[in-house]
C-alpha cells in the first residue's frame, strides 16, 4: 500500500560540504563577487610574495617618489618600492585576523555549547569566566601588554584579540544551545542514546551553522581592525612588512598629505576595506547555503 | 490497593514495562504541580495499552517518565523488573533500544538540517549496527518500507521541510523502529495529522504491532482512535494525574463504569443524526477542570461528578481497586453499588 503520493520533486543528489560551499558562493552575484575579491586579496598576500623579487633596498635618492614605470606605486620614506611592500605586508594582518577569529569562535562554540547543554556547575564556572573577561577592556589590555613586551609576536596578538572577543559570543551561543536542546529532535537523539558529544556537535550546532559562520567573518574583521588600530597607534614593533605599519608610517611622517605619496597609505587601506566587504558579501551568501531550507531557492 | 508486588518479579515473568506508584511533581512559581500522582500500570510484550483523558490529565507526563525522558519524583519505572534509573550503562542501552518514544509533533521531532537518511541512521551508526554508507542506506530504505514510505530511495536524501506532516511522522516512526524496539510509546502521534492520513498511519502502526510484535503505549485524547487501535488491548482512563478506570478496551468502551469514562464516551461525536438524537448524555455538574495546584478534597472528580454523594466522595480519595477479574476502578459509589448488586444476585 502506497499511502503517500510520489514526491513531486525528484530527490536532490547527495551533496558534500564542498559542493554546498560552491553552491553558496555562486548562488548570487554579490556573493560571487565577494568570494572573488577575498580570493584575489588572499592570493596577493600569500602567493604574491613567491612571484616577485623580494629584494627591496633603501635608496636615499628616491624618497616619496610618484608612481612610475619603475615603481608602479611609487616609493616610501626610505626610497623602498611601495608595491613590494604592499605584496609582502598582507600576510600578517590577514593571518592574525583569521587566527584570532578561529580562537574566538572555537572558544565560544566549545564553552558556550557545553555550558548551555550541561548547565549546572560547568555553566556557573563558564559564566563567571566570561563575565570576568567581559569586564577587561580588550584594547586597554593590549595597550598594557604591548608596552610591557615591546617584541610581542603576531600570534600572541591574535590570541589576545581572540580571547577578549570570545565572551560575547560564548553567551549568545550558550543561549541558543539552551533553547535548541529543549527541542524535540534533540530529545529524539537522546532516545537513540547518541551521547552528549554527538548531540551537541551533530544535532544542535549545525542548526546554528549560519550564525556561527557570520560571527566568524565578523570576528576576522574585528581582529584586523584591532591589529591595524594598534599599528596606527604605534604600539607594535616596526620590523616586518605590514599594511598596518604602512598606514602608520604614512600617517606619522605626514606623507599622506603629499599627492605623490598617496598610494603608500591608500592601497593598504583599500585592500583592508575591500577584504572586509568581500568577506561580508561572501558570508551572507554562504549563510543561506548552510540552511537546507534556503539552499534550494 | 495498588498492585505493588511484594516479591520482585524475575526477569522471565516481569512485564516489559511496569510503572509503580509513579509520581511527578513539578516545582513552579505558583507552587507544586502534581502532574501525575500515583500511577500503577504495566505493559506486556506485544500488547497495547491506551492512555486516554483530557488535556492536562498527566498522560504525556506518564509517557515521558515511562520512556525515561524525565526522572519521576516518586515511584519507579521498571523494564523487565529493573528500575530504569538504577541501571548500569549496558542495561540502560538495552532499555533505550527496547523502549522508543514517538513525539506528537512531526514538525519538531526531525532535525531540520539532517536528511531523512541521516536522521534514520544516526543511532545505527553510533551503536555500530551498520557498517559503511552502503549498508546504512539499505537499512534506512528497509525502515522506510516498514512504515510504507515507498519508493524509499526517493525519500532518503530529502530534508524534513520537503515532506508533508504525514510523511514526517512516518519518518519519525521509522527512526524509532531503527532501534528494533519492543515497545513504542506513541504520544498523540496521530493527533496532528489530517483524518485520512491519521487512519492510514494507525493502520501502519497496527501492522507493526501485528507483524513485528511491537508493544504499544498509546496516548490519545481521542476515544475513537483508542477504540480503533487498542480493541484487543487495554484502556486506562486518566483524570488529574490518576488512573480512574482501567480494563480491556471492549469492556471500557461498551460498558464504562466510572462516571468520568461515561462522560468521555458520551462526548464522542456520533456521525449518524438519528443515533445522535437518541443518544442519552449524562450532564456533568461542571465543565471546568480543577487546577492541579488546588485539587479538590477526596475524589478529585467529585465537584463535576453526577453521582457524587456527600460523605466518602468529598473526604476520602478512592483507590484504584479491582472491580471484576479484569477491570480496575476508582469510584466509591460505583464500587459500592457493584458490591451490592453482586450480593443481590449472589
Amino acid at each position: 500500500m502506497t499511502v503517500n503520493a510520489a514526491p513531486e520533486t525528484t530527490a536532490l543528489p547527495r551533496q558534500g560540504t564542498l559542493s554546498i560551499i560552491w553552491q553558496g558562493l555562486t548562488r548570487n552575484k554579490s556573493g560571487f563577487a565577494g568570494a572573488v575579491i577575498v580570493l584575489l586579496i588572499l592570493g596577493l598576500a600569500y602567493i604574491g610574495p613567491f612571484l616577485i623579487d623580494r629584494h627591496n633596498p633603501s635608496d636615499g635618492a628616491k624618497v616619496w617618489q610618484a608612481p612610475s614605470a619603475e615603481h608602479l606605486l611609487g616609493t616610501n620614506l626610505q626610497g623602498k618600492d611601495t608595491l613590494i611592500k604592499v605584496i609582502l605586508g598582507g600576510a600578517e594582518p590577514l593571518w592574525v585576523g583569521i587566527l584570532a577569529a578561529l580562537i574566538a569562535v572555537g572558544v565560544a562554540v566549545v564553552v558556550g555549547s557545553v555550558a548551555g547543554y550541561f548547565r549546572g556547575k560547568v555553566d556557573t564556572v563558564a559564566l563567571q569566566l566570561t563575565d570576568i573577561t567581559l569586564t577587561i577592556p580588550g584594547i586597554v589590555l593590549m595597550l598594557v601588554l604591548t608596552t610591557m613586551y615591546r617584541s610581542i609576536s603576531a600570534t600572541a596578538i591574535a590570541v589576545i584579540i581572540g580571547v577578549t572577543t570570545a565572551p560575547v559570543l560564548v553567551r549568545s551561543i550558550r543561549a541558543q544551545v539552551m533553547s535548541l536542546k529543549e527541542r524535540e529532535f534533540v530529545e529524539a537523539a537522546r532516545l537513540q542514546n547518541l551521547g552528549a558529544g554527538r548531540i551537541i556537535f551533530t544535532e544542535i550546532l549545525p542548526n546554528m551553522g549560519g550564525y556561527i559562520f557570520v560571527n566568524f567573518i565578523l570576528a576576522i574583521n574585528n581582529a584586523i581592525y584591532a591589529l591595524v588600530g594598534m599599528y596606527l597607534l604605534g604600539l607594535l614593533p616596526s620590523t616586518a612588512d605590514n599594511w598596518g605599519l604602512m598606514i602608520y608610517e604614512s600617517w606619522n611622517s605626514g606623507a599622506f598629505r603629499l599627492p605623490r605619496a598617496l598610494p603608500y597609505i591608500a592601497v593598504p587601506l583599500a585592500l583592508i576595506i575591500l577584504f572586509q566587504i568581500g568577506l561580508v558579501a561572501m558570508s551572507r551568501s554562504l549563510e543561506q547555503a548552510l540552511n537546507p531550507r534556503l539552499r534550494e531557492r | 490497593m495498588p498492585e505493588t508486588p511484594t516479591i520482585p518479579d524475575s526477569p522471565a515473568t516481569a512485564p516489559l514495562l511496569r510503572l509503580s506508584g509513579l509520581e511527578q511533581v513539578f516545582d513552579t512559581k505558583r507552587g507544586k504541580v502534581p502532574a501525575v500522582s500515583g500511577v500503577d500500570l504495566k505493559v506486556e510484550a506485544g500488547k497495547v495499552l491506551c492512555l486516554v483523558g483530557e488535556s492536562g490529565c498527566g498522560k504525556t507526563t506518564t509517557a515521558r517518565a515511562a520512556a525515561g525522558l524525565t526522572r519521576p519524583t516518586g515511584g519507579s519505572v521498571e523494564y523487565l523488573g529493573h528500575d530504569i534509573h538504577r541501571m548500569g550503562a549496558a542495561e540502560w542501552q538495552e532499555y533505550r533500544e527496547a523502549v522508543q518514544y514517538i513525539h506528537q509533533d512531526p514538525y519538531a521531532s526531525l532535525n531540520p538540517v539532517r536528511t531523512v537518511l541521516s536522521s534514520l541512521t544516526a543511532g545505527l551508526r553510533k551503536h555500530k549496527k551498520v557498517k559503511g554508507r552502503h549498508e546504512a542506506r539499505q537499512a534506512a530504505a528497509r525502515l522506510l518500507e516498514q512504515v510504507e514510505l515507498t519508493p524509499a530511495e526517493s525519500y532518503l536524501d530529502k530534508y524534513p521541510h520537503q515532506l508533508s506532516g504525514g510523511q514526517r511522522q512516518r519518518v519519525a516512526v521509522a527512526r524509532a523502529l531503527a532501534m528494533n524496539p519492543k515497545l513504542l510509546i506513541a504520544d498523540e502521534s496521530t493527533s496532528m495529522l489530517d483524518v485520512s492520513i491519521r487512519v492510514s498511519l494507525l493502520n501502519t502502526l497496527g501492522g507493526l504491532r501485528d507483524d513485528l510484535g511491537v508493544g504499544f503505549m498509546f496516548i490519545t485524547h481521542d476515544l475513537a482512535v483508542a477504540k480503533y487501535f487498542a480493541w484487543d488491548g487495554e484502556i486506562a482512563v486518566m483524570y488529574l494525574g490518576k488512573v480512574v478506570e482501567h480494563g480491556p478496551t471492549p469492556q471500557v468502551i461498551n460498558d464504562p463504569q466510572h462516571p468520568y469514562t461515561k462522560a468521555l464516551i458520551a462526548a464522542v461525536c456520533e456521525p449518524d443524526p438519528r443515533l445522535a438524537r437518541s443518544k442519552k448524555t449524562i450532564p456533568l455538574r461542571s465543565a471546568e477542570i480543577p487546577s492541579l495546584t488546588a485539587l479538590p478534597s477526596g475524589c478529585t472528580f467529585h465537584p463535576r461528578c453526577p453521582l457524587a454523594e456527600s460523605g466518602d466522595c468529598d473526604t476520602t480519595p478512592p483507590t484504584l481497586a479491582p472491580l471484576d477479574e479484569r477491570r480496575r476502578l476508582a469510584c466509591h459509589v460505583v464500587a459500592r453499588d457493584h458490591v451490592a448488586a453482586q450480593a443481590g444476585t449472589g
